[in-house]
């Protein structure tokens, strides 16, 4: 049966629903709305076009191809387990931040026009906030508050362009955008906020380890892959994305490296594998799109393995930095094996998905004889087994028994770890209904070429060695690294200060200045009766002798006479006439 | 009152001198398949034998050595950025 139903307005819905149903069963509500959102997915006809206009411009709110349906699959998919994951979330706000953001998400990958993109785009941005600002502590308002203006950034940057785009062009259709229109840069910029890529990519470690426990789990999965999908459709074969692309993959892994917290650790490997997308849509040949949209479907299952892994020890611990845990395989086996098969995922083990995801992408750069790209994405793929396969798990659950013993991860967080967990296995070893699915046909094509496993099988394995060998290296130390954003966190309060010296200096003498004017005033207001009089005087026929002539004297003199009220009247009075003459003989 | 005794396999000695030998194992091991399967060149000058073992360990070492030089300019206490 084929619905047509847009899958965001079952979500929509279930956020309208939400104060019809109380305690568990909401939860079951939200669970059902997810299912729901897949069956709407799958129903959805290629092809398949829901237009309006409004307001003289054409909206085409779902324009349903195979590349959209892909990113609208996994979407639901897994917004489905995250409802499993969280359950026994009884927070409101997260569940109505989520509905929200998930389905301006599925708004966003579906929207045929530009218009329609940039709405949901700004909902999505708006909505994720509220999951970062629902941990309700300082540093989660300060790492909420950053991003939302990051956000807006982004979004203004593509308002922009699409509004360049719709003046110069006519049309408001989403396509490809050609290169030689500066609007088409300005989206792009807009877009690569989005995707956490460089200089623009420090909000995404800054705000998603702030981020709820549910939070992280559904924060980690759409903003980014929405704006690989606007690159896939928008920008393929832009060589300045393998660039891009390329950069966030290494500089990822670096600053993983680097970090202490485990959240952010898994943050920062977002912004590699985002990278390995983004260097597939530069490619922009057909198996690069394949790739990077397989890579895209199985990076968010997972990264939200490992995301729900990591929320699953800091719910029972309470902490997330690598100095305070250790030895938690003791009491949280489940949590430590399920996060482990997405560890192996990510680090695109033969068998797992993210080895019939990611060898796409390399194979297409290899296809296109890139071999610079092909060897950065290969070190890549090595450091990402180092810091998301390797120094993950093994900081969290081994390394130095620090004598926690917290209980297991409950019951929902295990199962929709599972659930993840076995999409990761299954996609691994049977990769065809994800190709099946792509947007170009895959023919009868394998992953599993013996000589790739065992190319894999070997990088892996001595990267294994390198990390415990240096592992006196990679000791944790209790601090962060300073990121982009040091330039308008530091540089934000730098500006601050300095506008306060400026305006307020300036401020200040303003007043001293008009002080001083007033004062002015009122001493040439008290001196000019006595001005005044010391020129009558001097004009009159009362001439002061020889002793009392100089200024200052009779001042003195004629301040005296004003406070007695005794003056030489008649020099006054001629004075007066005599002005009064000059007035009326001008005025006649 | 009888306590369970706790799961501490890992922390052993024997198990961590155990992972140790297995590692290296696996090391020889994937070398080892090397005979039954070569890799497919892509660079010229990968053609040697164990080229991707070698490639993934020296990555390895390149990057953990970066971010450890990295880290003495961009590591800062935890409240760096606090009032």
């Amino acid at each position: 049966m084929m619905t047509n139903l847009h899958p965001a307005f079952v979500l929509f819905a279930a956020a309208v629903l939400i104060p019809v149903f109380l305690g568990r069963w909401r939860n079951y509500m939200l669970l059902a709305a997810g299912a729901l959102a897949v069956f709407c997915v799958y129903s959805l006809e290629p092809g398949y076009s829901l237009s309006a206009s409004f307001m003289g411009l054409d909206l085409v709110f779902m324009n349903i191809d195979k590349l959209n349906k892909v990113f609208g699959y996994v979407f639901t998919i897994n917004a489905t387990i995250a409802f499993v994951f969280a359950l026994r979330l009884t927070d409101v706000r997260q569940q109505l931040a989520a509905l929200f953001y998930i389905g301006s998400a599925l708004g966003a990958v579906f929207a045929g026009d530009l218009i329609t993109l940039y709405v949901f785009w700004e909902i999505m941005a708006v909505a994720s906030t509220f999951l970062i600002l629902a941990r309700q502590t300082p540093e989660a308002y300060g790492a909420g508050f950053r991003y939302v203006l990051i956000h807006l950034f982004g979004g203004l940057c593509m308002l922009l362009g699409v509004i360049m785009h719709i003046q110069t062009t006519g049309s408001t259709v989403f396509t490809t955008f050609s290169p030689d229109m500066i609007s088409s840069w300005f989206i792009l910029v807009g877009v690569l906020v989005n995707a956490s890529a460089f200089p623009f990519s420090s909000w995404l470690s800054d705000s998603y380890p702030a981020a709820t426990v549910v939070g992280g789990v559904v924060l980690s999965a759409y903003t980014t892959k929405t704006a690989v999908y606007v690159l896939l459709r928008g920008f393929p074969g832009w060589e300045i994305l393998i660039v891009v692309g390329c950069f966030m993959a290494v500089y990822g892994i670096i600053y993983a490296l680097l970090e202490n917290d485990m959240r952010r650790i898994l943050a920062y490997s977002i912004t590699n594998q985002v990278g390995f997308m983004i260097t597939g849509a530069g490619i922009g040949t057909a198996m690069a799109i394949n790739g990077a949209a397989a890579h895209a479907f199985c990076h968010i299952i997972y990264k939200s393995l490992l995301w729900m892994s990591a929320g699953a020890v800091l719910a029972m611990v309470g902490r997330s930095k690598c100095t305070d845990l250790g030895g938690l395989y003791k009491t949280m086996p489940w949590t430590l094996l399920l996060g482990l098969i997405g560890a192996l995922a990510i680090s695109g083990v033969p068998g797992t998905s993210g080895f019939t995801s990611k060898s796409l992408i390399i194979m297409a750069a290899g296809d296109q004889h890139l071999t610079w790209v092909l060897m950065i994405l290969e070190i890549a793929s090595a450091g990402v087994f180092l810091h998301a396969g390797i120094k993950f798990p093994y900081f969290v659950f081994f390394a130095k028994d620090k004598g926690l013993r917290p209980p297991e991860a409950p019951a929902n967080m295990l199962w929709a770890m599972g659930g993840l967990a076995f999409l990761c296995i299954f996609l691994g070893v049977y990769p065809d209904p994800l190709y099946s699915i792509l947007p170009y046909e895959m023919g009868d094509f394998t992953v599993y070429k013996a000589g790739k496993v065992v190319a894999q099988l070997q990088l892996l394995t001595f990267s294994a060695l390198a990390f415990f060998l240096l592992l006196p290296l990679l000791k944790r130390t209790d601090t962060i690294a300073l990121e982009v954003d040091w330039f308008y966190r530091v540089g934000g309060k730098l500006f601050y200060r300095a506008t306060d010296r400026v305006m307020n200096g300036l401020n200040t003498a303003c007043a001293a200045m008009v002080g001083r004017a007033v004062q002015g005033f009122e001493r040439g207001a008290r001196r000019l009766p006595v001005a005044g009089m010391y020129l009558v005087e001097m004009f009159s026929s009362e001439t002061p002798s020889e002793e009392n002539r100089s200024f200052p004297i009779r001042q003195k003199s004629i301040e005296q006479d004003l406070d007695l009220g005794t003056l030489p009247i008649g020099g006054v009075l001629l004075t007066i006439i005599l002005g009064l003459a000059v007035v009326l003989a001008l005025c006649i | 009152m009888s306590k369970r005794k706790e799961f501490d396999f890992f922390d052993k000695p024997k198990t961590k001198r155990g992972l140790w030998y297995l590692l290296w194992g696996c090391c020889v091991g994937v070398l080892a398949l090397q005979f039954v399967a070569s890799p497919k060149p892509h660079f010229g000058f990968d053609t040697f034998f164990g080229f991707n073992g070698l490639f993934g360990f020296v990555s390895c070492v390149v990057l953990i050595v970066v971010a450890k030089g990295l880290g003495f300019i961009l590591k800062k206490p935890t409240d760096y950025y606090d009032d």
